[in-house]
């Protein structure tokens, strides 16, 4: 594992590869690991109470529920828009390609603003969902549509190369045995921007459980309904509770690890085949 | 299955990839389309697949119009230069694809697309590795699966460009041959693109050499090695010498030599190119025989041959080319004067 056998232009082995460790440590693994150990100040029985408490349990329902969907929601618009942007050319390609990045670039707080100002039911767009009798903000919905403003760039930027990567002359190749559109779709292209796919839904969604600034605006944050994870644990530390607010960004962070490691899992075991 | 092209244009914005080009493919003929890049032949050649449309013209397959039929309706087999294969199946399913994707009605079961599928692999001799991905594969093998999958549906006409362009020199002499091999057996009309005239000599029962969207010349290998009609072919299809100078009255001059040449009637002097390849020129130490006076440069054995590189006192190159038993009797070297002869020159009037 430590050899040095195959010579490398890149200088420094053990160098390189102490500076990744010590870098992951201080950056990634030792904030975490201090996680758990905080929160064992609580003691088991505390620890349980704390985080299977219904208001709690409601929160990671909620949290999970609307960042699955909106990665879903990612999913599908993100390769529409993904495939547009790479494959057509078209007056003001270039800036709506670097519109799709503003979501990262724009203080969450500005799009949680600018959403609820919106959604709300007198706002520009929520006056007319209202009169259909829907609401959007202050609801599981509203926090489903922040979620989808963050996670969009996730989804286009992954699927962006791959799609570039795909050759016309593979469709023309479908096409001239016989494949009519719908089927190219299906069994050429899909299949192969699907690793990649799965990717940019990962990221989508695992950023948008964390997802704080944008959502606390348009939930509206009753308890029970439209209270998300990370609220919660804002309220413990503003309660100066510590160990609390531990314990449940221990569980999100669990749960969270968990289902990354699956969609990663999926995603090494499909693009294992696509290897070139 | 014939495929019979008439008058077909096709512009690209301002430029014309193919100008009023007609031909027709016999059936069970193996015909090579041959030319620069830039040529227009893989244009009309993904007209002919419908995978192109063209500006006008038609295009005829067994007799049948074409022209308005989409590539799914045409029935072409169609091998891509970069084989696109599909990366995410196996050997197996690629050849498959093209039956599993017809309509119900018309697919065949699964126990006789696996038996067409494992025949067509033995075909291209890659059954052993039908559960691989393609890129477990190696470019020969890749295109050889490309090509099994072009024959899986069955097509009337396969339709090859460049096939062996993005393989090694040496892959691509044993799959040429092996391509051959396949034609005679299978004797399905086909029409494949190429830039490399040996290529197309090799393997094609008819050449049809195109230059700037139009065709030079269309015969038999040999005619167009032979016969050359055009500057153009001549230069195409090997090296070659050219001597400038004038022809009138039947006679055309070119330096010192004086050749017959009954096609200028005209008593007026009209600039004219002989040409001549490398193996139509003879050299001597005889200065006195009526040859053009050249200085030898340069000699490179050449397997067979040895290739002498000669510049004139206009410090215009010769490149001449000699059986190496001549060169071994004659040791000619570098530094010497020696007179240039040729023994057959193809004329062209200059325009």
């Amino acid at each position: 594992m430590f050899s040095r056998q195959r010579r490398n232009v890149l200088p420094g082995f053990r160098l390189t590869m102490g500076y990744t460790i010590l870098y992951l440590c201080l950056i990634v693994i030792v904030p975490l690991l201090t996680l758990p150990v905080q929160s064992w100040e609580l003691g088991w029985s505390a620890f349980w109470r704390v985080v299977s408490d219904a208001r709690v349990v409601a929160s990671y329902r909620l949290s999970i529920g609307a960042a699955f969907a909106a990665a879903c929601v990612n999913a599908v618009f993100g390769l529409i828009v993904a495939w547009v942007l790479t494959r057509y050319r078209f007056p003001g390609q270039r800036l709506f390609d670097a519109l799709i990045d503003l979501p990262f670039a724009l203080p969450t707080a500005v799009a949680g603003i600018t959403l609820t100002t919106l959604y709300a039911p007198n706002g520009w767009i929520g006056r007319y969902l209202n009169d259909l009798g829907v609401q959007v903000a202050f609801t599981p919905l509203g926090i489903t549509v922040a979620l989808t403003f963050i996670g969009l760039p996730f989804v286009v930027r992954t699927l962006q190369p791959v799609i570039d990567d795909l050759d016309l002359e593979i469709e023309e190749a479908a096409s001239s045995l016989g494949a009519t559109r719908w089927q190219i779709l299906r069994r050429v292209v899909l299949p192969f921007l699907f690793p990649a796919w799965l990717t940019g839904f990962a990221l989508a969604f695992a950023r948008s459980i964390g997802e704080y600034g944008s959502v606390v605006f348009i939930a509206g944050n009753m308890p029970m309904r439209t209270e998300i994870t990370p609220l919660l644990i804002i309220t413990q530390l503003e309660q100066f509770n510590y160990a609390a607010a531990t314990a449940i960004a221990v569980v999100l962070l669990v749960i969270s690890f968990a289902l990354l490691l699956a969609i990663n899992g999926l995603q090494a075991w499909t693009s294992r085949r696509l290897a070139a | 299955m014939s495929i019979e092209v008439r008058n077909i244009r096709k512009t690209f914005g301002t430029f014309a990839a193919v100008r009023d080009v007609s031909f027709t493919v016999g059936s069970g003929e193996l015909v090579a389309l041959l030319g620069p890049s830039g040529c227009g032949k893989t244009t009309l050649l993904r007209i002919i697949a419908g995978l192109e449309v063209q500006d006008s013209g038609t295009v005829l397959l067994s007799g049948e119009d074409a022209s308005t039929q989409d590539v799914r309706a045409r029935g072409v087999g169609f091998v891509f230069q970069h084989y696109a294969l599909f990366r995410h199946m196996t050997v197996f399913d690629n050849v498959a694809f093209g039956l599993t994707v017809r309509p119900r009605s018309r697919r065949p079961d699964k126990a006789e697309i696996s038996r067409r599928v494992h025949d067509l692999l033995k075909l291209v001799q890659l059954d052993y590795l039908h559960d691989r991905y393609p890129s477990q594969l190696s470019g020969g093998q890749r295109q050889r699966v490309a090509l099994a999958r072009a024959l899986a549906v069955e097509p009337k006409v396969l339709l090859l460009d460049e096939p062996f362009g993005a393989l090694d020199a040496n892959v691509r002499r044993d799959l040429r041959r092996w391509l051959r091999r396949l034609h005679e057996e299978i004797k399905l009309t086909s029409v494949f693109v190429t830039h490399d005239q040996e290529e197309a000599f090799d393997l094609a029962d008819r050449v049809i050499i195109m230059n700037r969207g139009q065709i030079e010349q269309d015969g038999r290998p040999d005619e167009v090695a032979d016969q050359p009609k055009s500057p153009f072919v001549m230069n195409f299809v090997g090296n070659v010498n050219r001597f400038v100078g004038t022809a009138a009255a039947g006679r055309a001059t070119f330096g010192p030599f004086t050749v017959d040449y009954p096609d200028a009637v005209d008593s007026t002097s009209r600039p004219a190119a002989g040409y001549a390849r490398p193996h139509e020129l003879e050299v001597s130490r005889n200065l006195t025989n009526g040859g053009l006076p050249a200085r030898l440069v340069h000699v490179t054995p050449a397997g067979a041959l040895v290739r002498l590189e000669l510049l004139d006192d206009e410090s215009r190159t010769i490149v001449v080319d000699l059986p190496r038993v001549q060169q071994e009797q004659e040791q000619f070297h570098a530094g010497e004067r020696l007179s240039v002869i040729p023994r057959r020159l193809t004329i062209f009037l200059e325009e």
